[in-house]
């Protein structure tokens, strides 16, 4: 049950304050990756929440995941600078390649598609980043290079 | 108070008041889907716009101010409504004449009002699994118009929080926590969602065919029970006036109906009183620590103790609720008496209940009689249904009585479909046990009422019981947060005796009950506390002049002790009258 006091660690710094389901969710997806259903009934438990209100937080808001995300997590830009300069048609090609739209994971959970508004670069537009890496002034023509590199990258770390 | 104008007439109103309710004092009514006198407004809908000193806003949460000049209706206000139902309406299924509230839906009737027969918009509708799981309740996604309703009654007035909001924007669904099913939610199928929904997106599981098929086979012998507050219910659906008790039309309705026996559920409400009554007495003068005690005549409230405050189990009446004793008693004393092979009974009952459908399969002590005891469950509103199909004219049929034995009842009774009336009921009869004298007032004015939580303290032979009644099943957490606090600090007990029901009103306002809205009807439409005082009249009328008042009286039950039960609370009765609590989990999954 390691797992578990995970959620209840965090229900118990954020219960007495009123209004902190927010942070408390952001700080449980923070350490797991996403919110599981078991981690969600557990915060409902401990901070006298009722599970349906978590959900209703859960789903308006498009920044939770529901489900474990891909290993490499791919943030496209679309503010107002990369979307001008063509992140739009990246999007689309990261979507045609993978086969996935955004806010979804690849079957084989390598891969997760996201949007992001402005990463702080506007002056490497178009950007995207993945897992932290950044990659500026991309194109449709680099989304298949991204993607073999990350594909190369889990490859070579599953062999050592 | 808070002057205004409303079409350049002069109102006044409590300040607070919304523009919505201020015009209904000018006999105007402003169109509305979403607002509904029980729940906060949500502004749903946006039919409700109003002009306010020539901005157009929303009525139904924009509070009176003083000098507010408002006008109600004109040619842009209407094109912008019709516009507002044109797209409530390409997103809604075109089924009307294949959807159960066909005839009685908001949405159809003021689609029909503001002539939406032009050009509609493309059909967007989405198609979405219909859930039945719960089979009391059917929920379709793709007949919501999200206006809210169910979700502040599930929520606020219930404290279930079995429905909620999922997703945000065209996306957005009521459902359950994550889109599970309700049956693995923690509904506990009160219905009351179905009642306030003013489409056809909630209603109750239909078991109409079921019953249909039994009454058609001739090797089966059909027995059939009426609940106390359908009687005061039934009638609205052939036009009768709210309250108005028809017992005796009911009867000989279900008798031209087919149904072999005709029982009334209000013998089992007598028999419930009096082993609740000597299970009360037992725990008040033999086993203090027992105490309080909860009773336990509402399904929804038996499902609600299960999943959330399983630790007052040990306080719960082990009464089973008078349904389930009528159909324990069918299949075996009367089976026995008349020499009827059990195996070929089916006890259906009508209830204005959807909860009911769901307990006459809650667990193994279903089924005492050896059989199941109840197999089908029906609501008033099903029941009005078939009387309709079977075309009997409801309005004119002769008034016939119930068949014996079960079909004897008391004042007592009767009122056990309403807030405050199983107390009232189990008091007469306790006192008796306890004195053995009769009460002087049968009446207790403190428990009677809309109140949420009602208290009283009533004096037998010198020792203080102390009483308190929920209603609206939100209401029972303060309750019980009490006891539990009295119980912590070692403290003297808050309450002794404790009456449950989960809907506001109690049984009369249940979700199974008729949900009367037409054209012939004062807005707001749906169950209101004006209604729900009508049909709680119509029961307390009955008890009022009925020869006998008290369960202790009711002459078949005495014989039913005499032949067959033995003493009251012995083991004859616990083992086809009473039943047991699990501990349950909130989510099944």
């Amino acid at each position: 049950m390691g797992d578990a006091s995970v959620a209840t660690q965090i229900a118990n710094k954020w219960r007495k304050k009123r209004g902190s389901l927010i942070m408390a969710l952001h700080e449980l997806q923070d350490v797991k990756g996403y919110v599981p259903w078991e981690d969600a009934m557990e915060l409902a438990q401990a901070m006298n929440i009722p599970l349906a209100r978590i959900y209703e937080v859960l789903t308006f808001y498009n920044f939770f995941k529901l489900d474990a995300p891909g290993k490499a997590v791919i943030s496209v830009c679309t503010g107002t600078a990369c979307y001008l300069k063509g992140n739009d048609k990246t999007l689309e090609e990261f979507k045609k390649q993978l086969g996935i739209n955004e806010g979804e994971s690849t079957p084989d959970k390598m891969f997760h598609l996201q949007c992001v508004r402005c990463v702080g670069c506007c002056g490497l537009a178009p950007v995207c980043v993945v897992n932290g890496k950044t990659y500026g002034r991309v194109g449709v023509g680099d989304v298949a290079n991204i993607l073999a590199e990350w594909r190369k990258k889990f490859e070579d770390e599953s062999k050592e | 108070m808070v002057k205004l104008t409303i079409d350049n007439r002069e109102v006044e109103v409590d300040a607070g008041t919304s523009i919505l309710e201020a015009a209904r004092k000018l006999q105007i009514e402003i169109p509305t889907l979403c607002n509904h006198p029980d729940v906060d407004p949500s502004a749903g809908c946006g039919m409700c716009i109003v002009r306010v000193n020539g901005r157009i806003m929303r009525s139904c949460c924009t509070p009176v101010a003083e000098g507010m000049e408002v006008i109600s209706s004109d040619a842009e206000l209407y094109e912008v409504r019709r516009m507002v139902l044109k797209l409530l309406l390409s997103n809604h299924p075109n089924s009307c004449l294949s959807c159960a509230r066909s005839g009685q839906c908001e949405l159809q009737e003021m689609a029909n009002t503001f002539n939406i027969i032009d050009a509609p918009l493309p059909n967007l509708t989405k198609k979405y699994e219909i859930d039945d799981s719960t089979k009391s309740i059917v929920f379709d996604n793709s007949k919501c118009i999200l206006c809210g309703r169910c979700v502040e009654v599930c929520q606020n007035q219930q404290n279930v929080w079995a429905l909620s909001y999922l997703n945000r924007g065209l996306a957005t669904r009521i459902t359950p926590a994550n889109g599970i099913k309700l049956e693995d939610s923690p509904c506990i199928k009160c219905g009351q969602c179905s009642a306030h929904c003013p489409t056809g997106a909630i209603v109750e599981y239909d078991d109409t065919e079921k019953v249909w098929a039994m009454l058609r086979n001739p090797d089966i012998y059909t027995i059939v029970q009426i609940a106390p507050a359908v009687r005061v219910a039934i009638g609205e659906e052939f036009g009768f006036e709210f309250g108005e008790n028809l017992t005796g039309k009911t009867y000989a309705t279900l008798r031209r109906m087919g149904f072999d026996k005709v029982f009334d559920t209000n013998f089992g409400a007598d028999l419930t009183i009096i082993e609740e009554a000597t299970e009360f007495v037992r725990r008040f003068t033999q086993a203090p620590e027992s105490l309080p005690m909860f009773t336990s005549c509402c399904p929804a409230w038996v499902d609600l103790l299960e999943k959330y405050h399983s630790d007052m189990i040990p306080n719960f009446s082990t009464c089973k609720s008078p349904q389930a004793m009528v159909g324990a008693l069918a299949k075996t004393y009367y089976a026995d008496k008349m020499g009827i092979d059990p195996e070929k009974i089916r006890v259906i009952s009508v209830m204005p209940c959807t909860a009911k459908k769901w307990e006459i399969v809650r667990s193994e002590d279903m089924k005492s009689s050896g059989f199941q005891d109840i197999d089908v469950s029906i609501t008033t509103r099903e029941l009005a249904k078939m009387i309709k199909q079977a075309g009997i004219d409801f309005r004119n049929i002769k008034e016939e009585e119930a068949d014996n034995p079960l079909g004897e009842y008391t004042g007592a009774g009767t009122i056990f479909g309403t807030t405050g009336g199983v107390m009232t009921a189990a008091l007469r009869t306790a006192y008796y046990y306890i004195t053995g004298q009769e009460l002087g007032n049968l009446d207790f004015k403190e428990i009677d009422g809309l109140e949420g939580i009602k208290e009283t303290t009533v004096t037998i032979n010198g020792s203080d019981v102390k009483i308190a009644v929920a209603h609206g099943i939100g209401n029972v957490e303060e309750i019980l947060c009490r006891i539990r606090e009295a119980k912590e600090k070692g403290e003297e007990l808050p309450y002794h005796f404790i009456e449950v029901m989960a809907c506001r009103g109690g049984c009369v306002a249940g979700g199974g009950q008729p949900r009367v809205i037409g054209s012939g009807y004062a807005k707001p439409w749906g169950i209101t506390d004006k209604i729900r005082k009508q049909r709680a009249a119509g029961l307390l009328n009955e008890d009022l002049n009925a020869k006998n008042r008290m369960s202790h009286h009711n002459e078949s039950v005495k014989t039913l002790y005499k032949e067959y039960l033995g003493e009251p609370g012995g083991d004859n009765a616990h083992h086809l009258l009473h039943t047991k609590y699990v501990a349950r989990d909130k989510y099944k999954c």
